[in-house]
């Protein structure tokens, strides 16, 4: 009995490590490739899988056997040999060149993945707990994106939908077949920027630039997530990159731009208190709810709560500069950077009479503009 | 001749010679190594209960998609603690526990070189251990930034931050200490004619690691008092704005973590060329090479450190260097399996408790190598990176590496210890069960990283879902089986069959020439070794 | 449980180490509560005294111990063991901070004034050591680096020569000529604390003067921990350096068995070293 259920174990071990090598419409393997940098890093993956594989069965074949021969219950006497040098070398030197053939694919794509020169497009990306800001370095257009799957879903009062957690309200956008470079940074702490279709994936460090880049061969719309701990809602900062055609993307831009537009003439508008409440609602669900709390309680010792904050029912002045500073070597990070100087408006008169607040004064962008300076190079995170 | 002089003392002699403390105060005082063995494997057993049972809520949670049982921040601080826990709360003390027990044993010492800084080795242990736990309940919550503390996330956190700073600054005096008293006593005091390449492996598994531990811990706590620093001194060595990079402290605590990870694999290959030529009735196969393997090994650990940061973006020059010396690490590797095999090749096995855990020690530690191997590749790695194949990866190096050798040297010395045979049945059922679930528990696992689940998830999307399900009904199958392997324990300690003096057939080596249980006092006369 | 005459000696059990426990929970518990400002760090203290009557108990045991002749040849090779592998542990701790060192010297700083990130984030920054970091710099932060040849010359010119007289102490005691070791000790001793006044004085000079202190970026940074952690050891040296003249004093060691002075001089020797290192690499070639 004991010998049988050893071998089906060896059996069904084996039998997995196959499955992980070929049966990929299980999801047992890695994402389709859409690239062929993608192509390559799969293919690699499954030659190093068949190798393992295969010394896998040879040296534990080679146990079992002996296990099931060499039993004393069988009345097999032990021999006494206890060393060969021959064997010895022959075993060194094997797996040695058997490494080196693994490694010359590995070191073509290594320097394949790290050519980043003459890309058609480069977007800067920026990493922020927890959200992407993309950031189209040439023409103008910048925008955030954040995870749209509703919190009802997560905390399970809501049936999941198909693209549960891989869903943001502001897609990335790319053409098809351009050599797409990114520039990674992250505004507090460490995140991980990752498509497993088009196999980028870079970690983005606060105060540095690293790039990396990706070319898709295929329109269509890829997931990736975070991969770097980021903090609490680490699983809850999806990339959604959507690849189009050139003609797609044209528009798509042209309609960012006008977009772009809109938004700057509002630095410039005054808002009425209503318009700022409505208009701060937004920004504050999207931004500030994660750690304040959507009712803006907080989370006692962890986050402050917003209602019957002395910040947020004190001078207005000091109120707008933490929003837009943040406060260093803490969570809150400084919102200068991220928020249009008319959603800092909006979100402070927000929290000041909202919230169970009612200071009963707005801010405008103007003011907000006012109290910017030097803000922008602020030290990212730490202090 | 050792036999006798060992012989002369009463086994249940535990006075000693003058008058000793009893009760608590034995425990708190003692000097003995054998009693400083038995405090280091109780503490790594109740750590493992704690980081254990981490591990369930870990598992609870992400046995459904969506938030069920605990919030985020909650759930990183789980996995914090359970890294933390089981890294430097139970398999370190465990094999600092076998070291104190057996290197005395098998080299013909009487103690330990320097008995009462061993006892404060041990007994800071418990002091870290508090402030790790105390540190849940700070306000803010406990540490959720990973057992790795990447800055600038750690710099974020509150108090219970700085207590698990100093919690690590202790863990490494304890292992300071720890090392140095087993360096020196195995390189002061052994038996005439025991010498070096006549020390049973396990001694010589456990010098290297040692070593290691002297270079890497340093390093970690110097890592750690700048994280001080910058938390609370305005230090700014791991922020950009002061010039400093958060990647720095990557490299820093690498290069303490990629040797650490062979500190707790190292004393499991000694363990295993115990236990592997006891019951195959036969030598070890190739003793000298395993010694190069085992040096090679430690060596070369210092130049791989940053396999673990291939999605930094360092020049392609460092990836390939990176990639290229970790992989040579398989060949050593290797070696060990090969001669492992090689023992057991004619041989005439039988297979007790010991044996089972020591062959799926080798097979299953080396589809953990292989998966390690599968990282090391750069391309790939940059695929898997912070995946649940990561997390596959190591639990097949840790779990049923490990924690597995650990399991399989205390059946094997069990019977020394307390004087009793264990349970052998239950022994095979602990086996088998912890075996299957193992594997039902993380094997699973490296599908879920190759499509793509990252790791450190509260929560995850749906294609995730069933391979989640699986893994988490495996671990707490899993968990339930170490109950048996207590009850065996508590079990033995309390009574069953007498073990004799050299307690398996195929034993050979000085501790198999006391009686069992040892006697408090062994080898105060010098054995000689020929 | 001595063991029989001639053995190895063992000692019996001890509650020294277990007082120390307590001391380091305490410690530990009042630091974390003392810089998080929350009340409790008074425990910081508590903790610190215990463990200082641990010490004097622990090592008094120990020195009772060897002066009632109870550490053999093979005790004694074990001291030397042990103590070789602390200093090599000790030198594996600076090492991380000179690592910091070189990597913010050499990889850092360069990086964050070139290429994108430069372009992107730090524009203006002119990457040259000695820094205070590309974001301090913009807010204005200045500060003058330590200069090499003041103080730390002096410095390193009495680190030296105390070398010099902790092994002419040494060479005393294996003479048996006991005034030369008594003055040998007494002068190292002095050469430590002028060296440790110094340093002082360089600090307060540093903070009132230069603007150099722990906030001023990459340079601020590893100059005060690594000339800190080297002062805090030149401390712990003296201390040592002390006690062993004490003992001196009293008529301990004999010229073949003094374990306890030469462990105090490799570790006085190791700290010299270190020194050099930094006078090297911190002060000099800025
Ligand atoms: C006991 C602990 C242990 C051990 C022994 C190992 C062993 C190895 N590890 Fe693992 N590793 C960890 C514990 C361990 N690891 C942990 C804890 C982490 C994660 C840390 C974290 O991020 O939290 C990690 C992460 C980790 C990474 C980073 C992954 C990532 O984060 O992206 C990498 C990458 O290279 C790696 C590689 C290896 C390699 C090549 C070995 C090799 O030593 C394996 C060698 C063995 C074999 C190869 C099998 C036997 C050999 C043969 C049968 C010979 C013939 C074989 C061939 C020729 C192929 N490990
Ligand atoms: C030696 C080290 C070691 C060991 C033994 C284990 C053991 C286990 N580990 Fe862990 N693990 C790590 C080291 C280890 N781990 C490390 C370093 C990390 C990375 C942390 C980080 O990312 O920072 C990690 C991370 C980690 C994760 C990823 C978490 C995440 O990314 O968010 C998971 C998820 O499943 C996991 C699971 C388990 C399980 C189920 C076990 C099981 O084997 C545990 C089994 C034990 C018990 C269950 C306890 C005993 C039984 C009882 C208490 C009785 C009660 C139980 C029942 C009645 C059922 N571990
Ligand atoms: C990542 C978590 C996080 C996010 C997101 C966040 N904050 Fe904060 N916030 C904090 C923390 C932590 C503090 C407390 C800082 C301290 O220690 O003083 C804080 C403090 C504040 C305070 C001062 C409260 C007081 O009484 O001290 C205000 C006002 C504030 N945040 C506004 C905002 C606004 C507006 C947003 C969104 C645009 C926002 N925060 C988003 C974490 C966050
Ligand atoms: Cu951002 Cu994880
Ligand atoms: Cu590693």
């Amino acid at each position: 009995m004991k010998k049988s259920t050893i071998s089906s174990m060896l059996a069904a071990t084996s039998g997995m490590l196959v499955s992980g090598a070929v049966w990929a419409d299980y999801q047992l393997n890695l994402r389709e490739p859409q690239s062929a940098l993608a192509r390559d890093v799969y293919d690699l993956h499954t030659m190093i899988n068949l190798v393992c594989l295969v010394i896998f069965i040879v040296v534990f074949g080679a146990m079992f056997y002996s296990i099931w021969k060499h039993r004393k219950s069988v009345g097999h006497k032990a021999a006494h040999f206890h060393e060969s040098t021959t064997v010895e070398i022959i075993w060194t030197i094997i797996p040695f060149f058997i490494l080196i053939g693994m490694a010359y694919p590995a070191t073509k794509s290594v320097l394949e993945m790290k050519d980043t020169s003459n890309p058609d497009m480069t977007i800067k990306v920026t990493g922020y707990q927890w959200k992407w800001e993309y950031d189209y370095l040439k023409d103008g257009v910048k925008f955030m994106s954040t995870l749209k799957t509703p919190r009802e879903q997560i905390e399970n009062q809501q049936a999941k939908g198909e693209h549960y957690l891989l869903e943001v309200d502001n897609e990335l956008v790319v053409p098809v077949n351009k050599k797409v470079r990114v520039l990674l940074t992250a505004g507090d702490v460490i995140h991980a920027w990752w498509v497993p279709e088009l196999a980028v994936k870079q970690d983005a460090i606060p105060g540095f630039i690293r790039d990396a880049w990706f070319k898709s061969e295929t329109t269509g719309t890829f997931r990736g997530q975070c991969v770097e701990l980021c903090g609490k809602d680490h699983a809850f900062m999806p990339i959604v990159v959507k690849v189009v055609t050139q003609e797609e993307f044209d528009a798509w831009l042209a309609s960012k731009k006008q977009g772009a537009a809109t938004a700057a003439a509002e630095n410039t508008k005054t808002f009425t208190q209503d318009e700022l409440m409505a208009k701060g609602e937004q920004v504050y669900n999207t931004n500030c709810a994660a750690c304040h709390q959507a009712n803006g309680m907080g989370v006692p010792g962890a986050f402050p709560a917003i209602s019957g904050s002395k910040v947020a029912t004190g001078p207005i002045d000091a109120h707008i500069k933490l929003v837009l500073n943040g406060k260093p070597g803490t969570a809150m990070a400084a919102f200068g950077g991220q928020l249009s100087e008319a959603d800092v408006a909006a979100v402070v008169t927000f929290q000041r009479n909202g919230l169970g607040n009612s200071v009963g004064d707005m801010a405008q962008p103007s003011q907000v503009a006012g109290l910017k300076g030097g803000a922008e190079a602020a030290a990212p995170a730490g202090n | 001749m050792a036999h006798d002089a060992a012989h002369a003392h009463d086994a249940g002699d535990h006075g000693g010679h003058h008058g000793h403390p009893t009760g608590i105060m034995r425990w708190l005082t003692t000097t003995n190594h054998k009693d400083i063995g038995s405090l280091y494997l109780w503490f790594a057993g109740i750590m493992f209960l704690v980081a254990g049972s981490m591990a369930l809520i870990i598992r609870a949670e992400l046995f459904q998609p969506g938030l069920q049982v605990v919030n985020p921040d909650f759930f990183n601080q789980m996995t914090t603690l359970h890294g933390l826990i089981m890294v430097f709360g139970v398999i370190m003390p465990a094999w600092a526990g076998f070291a104190n027990w057996q290197i005395p044993l098998m080299i013909g010492a009487p103690d330990m070189a320097f008995p009462r800084m061993n006892n404060w080795g041990f007994w800071v242990l418990p002091v870290a251990g508090a402030l790790l736990i105390i540190s849940l309940f700070m306000p803010g919550g406990g540490v959720a930034g990973g057992w790795t503390m990447y800055p600038p996330l750690f710099i974020q956190g509150g108090i219970s931050y700085d207590m698990t700073i100093f919690a690590v600054h202790i863990l490494g005096a304890s292992s300071i200490m720890g090392s140095i008293n087993i360096i020196t006593t195995i390189l002061n005091m052994r038996a005439p004619g025991m010498t070096l390449m006549k020390m049973p492996l396990f001694v010589w598994t456990w010098l290297i690691t040692a070593y290691l531990l002297i270079a890497t811990v340093p390093v970690l706590a110097g890592a750690v008092t700048m994280l001080l620093t910058d938390r609370n001194f305005d230090t700014h060595f791991f922020n950009a704005a002061g010039g400093g990079d958060p990647v720095m402290f990557q490299h820093i605590f690498w290069f303490f973590g990629h040797p650490e990870v062979y500190i707790l694999i190292l004393p499991a290959f000694g363990v295993v060329s115990q236990i592997i030529p006891t019951f195959a009735r036969k030598p070890l196969f190739g003793y000298a090479s395993m010694v190069y393997a085992t040096a090679s090994i430690a060596i070369l650990s210092f130049i791989v450190w940053a396999h673990h940061m291939f999605t930094v973006g360092m020049p392609a020059a460092a990836q390939l260097f990176f990639m290229y010396s970790t992989m040579l690490i398989a060949v050593p590797t290797g070696v060990k399996v090969f001669n492992w095999v090689a023992t057991m090749w004619k041989g005439s096995m039988t297979f007790e408790t010991p044996m089972l855990f020591s062959v799926a020690f080798v097979c299953l530690f080396t589809i953990g190598g292989f998966s390690g191997l599968v990282c090391a590749m750069t391309p790939v790695d940059i695929q898997i990176h912070d995946t649940y194949y990561v997390v596959a990866h190591f639990h097949y190096v840790l779990v049923s590496g490990a924690l597995f050798a650990i399991i399989a040297g205390v059946y094997y010395w069990l019977p020394k210890w307390t004087g009793h045979m264990y349970d052998e049945k239950l022994g095979k059922w602990h086996f088998w069960l912890s075996t299957i679930s193992m594997n039902i528990t993380f094997f699973p696992m490296h599908f879920l990283g190759l499509a793509g689940m990252p790791r450190r998830y509260a929560d995850y999307a749906l294609q995730f879902a069933e391979f989640n399900a699986i893994a988490s009904v495996g671990a707490f199958i899993f968990g339930a089986s170490q109950l048996i392997f207590l009850w065996v324990i508590l079990k033995a300690i309390r009574g069953g069959n007498k073990a004799t003096d050299q307690v398996w057939e195929g034993a050979e080596g000085l501790e198999w020439t006391v009686p069992s249980p040892a006697p408090y006092h062994t080898f105060e006369t010098a054995p000689v070794v020929k | 449980m001595a063991s029989q005459t001639g053995g190895y000696y063992l000692p019996a059990p001890s509650h020294w180490p277990i007082v120390g426990s307590v001391a380091l929970l305490l410690m530990a518990l009042g630091g974390t509560f003392m810089i998080n400002g929350v009340g409790g760090g008074w425990l910081l203290w508590v903790g610190l005294a215990i463990l200082t009557v641990m010490l004097f108990g622990w090592f008094g045991t120990v020195i009772r111990e060897s002066e009632g002749g109870k550490h053999n040849k093979q005790v004694d090779l074990s001291f030397r063991w042990a103590m070789s592998w602390f200093i090599f542990s000790e030198v594996m701790f600076f090492a991380a901070f000179f690592g910091a060192l070189f990597y913010m010297r050499v990889l850092s700083v360069p990086w964050l004034g070139s290429g994108d990130t430069l372009e992107q984030l730090w524009s203006g920054f002119n990457a040259t050591w000695p820094t205070a970091g590309p974001g301090l710099e913009a807010d204005g932060y200045k500060f003058t680096p330590m200069g090499a040849w003041g103080i730390p010359a002096i410095n390193t010119l009495l680190l030296l020569t105390s070398g010099a007289t902790v092994t002419w102490a040494h060479w005393g005691l294996k003479k048996g000529n006991r005034s030369q070791l008594v003055l040998g000790l007494f002068l190292t001793v002095a050469l430590g604390l002028a060296f440790l006044s110094l340093q002082v004085y360089e600090y307060m000079h540093a903070y009132s003067e230069l603007g150099l202190t722990l906030g001023a970026g990459a340079y601020g940074a590893t100059f005060f921990m690594l000339t800190g952690f080297h002062g805090f050891h030149v401390t712990v040296g003296t201390l040592m350096l002390i006690v062993i003249l004490g003992r001196s004093i009293k008529g301990h060691f004999t010229a073949e068995h003094h374990f306890g002075f030469e462990g105090v001089a490799w570790y006085w020797h190791f700290v010299d070293v270190v020194w050099l290192g930094l006078f090297i690499f911190v002060y000099w070639l800025v």
